[in-house]
């Protein structure tokens, strides 16, 4: 799992693509971050993800849970147009915040 | 019913596999001349129902063997895909295709592989015995609304 941290908030490079597969290294890896360096903001970078399925969704879904325990927040950042109807649909992003360029 | 093509692939139920089913569907359906989103829809329904065998009908053995079938009909505009396996099956389909159910919430799993294939295919079947295994049919036609110019700019 590609990722960075910053004070408290982490941020996830995702792959191109997020399946079952890969989404179990990034589980993994995310929570034992989170938990180590008392993250509080998970930031998923979808920059170079073309593809994602449900997999992906209970990637978010499980980070959510935990974040939100701790009073933080978890954003979705350079989603596509194809990723941004994903999220859309599987009903996620009505617990995550998807922040589009020009946004602010 | 005859097909204008067909191929099928069997292989081991490991998560390694679930990108290869859906990139060989994928290069299958090119000869159907389809736009990036309905590739892209198809490839995210087999995901879906190879994961399911894998994760669901074998409960993560690798040693079970997982069968895609596509079938293209001679129109060119329809393929058929059937994604079988001979796994633990499911008990209630019609419980199993609710939305957000799951019997993996360990795994974080979503609860919306089924939903995502119906959103995504025309048409989505699952047949299914306990202790048997599970066939899952899905039916896409392509060139509804042929979309020339996201296909321009999004092919290279």
């Amino acid at each position: 799992m590609q990722y960075q941290i910053k004070e408290n908030c982490l941020t996830i490079f995702l792959p191109a693509e997020v399946d079952h597969h890969n989404a179990e290294e990034i589980k993994r890896e995310a929570d034992k971050v989170i938990e180590e360096q008392h993250i509080k903001y998970v930031i998923f970078d979808f920059g170079r993800t073309n593809f994602m399925d449900s997999s992906g969704i209970g990637v978010i879904m499980g980070r959510y849970r935990h974040i939100f325990l701790l009073g933080g927040e978890v954003w979705a950042i350079h989603t596509s147009e194809r990723m941004r109807q994903i999220l859309n649909m599987s009903g996620v992003t009505k617990i995550i915040q998807i922040y589009e360029e020009g946004m602010m | 019913m005859e097909y204008f093509n067909e191929m099928e692939v069997v292989f081991d139920s490991r998560s390694e596999n679930e990108g290869f089913a859906r990139v060989a569907v994928a290069a299958f359906m090119t000869q159907m001349d389809p736009v990036l989103e309905e590739v892209a829809d198809v490839k995210t329904a087999v995901s879906e129902a190879v994961t399911n065998s894998i994760i669901h009908g074998y409960e993560g053995r690798t040693s079970g063997k997982i069968t895609v079938w596509c079938g293209i009909e001679k129109d060119k505009k329809t393929i058929l895909v059937t994604v079988k396996d001979q796994g633990v099956g499911i008990e209630n389909v019609e419980q199993a295709m609710e939305p957000l159910y799951t019997t993996r919430p360990d795994m974080d799993r979503s609860g919306m592989g089924f939903a995502f294939m119906e959103a995504f295919m025309d048409e989505v079947q699952v047949e299914s015995v306990p202790g048997k295994g599970t066939m899952v049919w899905m039916k896409k036609t392509t060139g509804g609304e042929k979309k020339e110019a996201v296909w321009t700019t999004q092919s290279h």
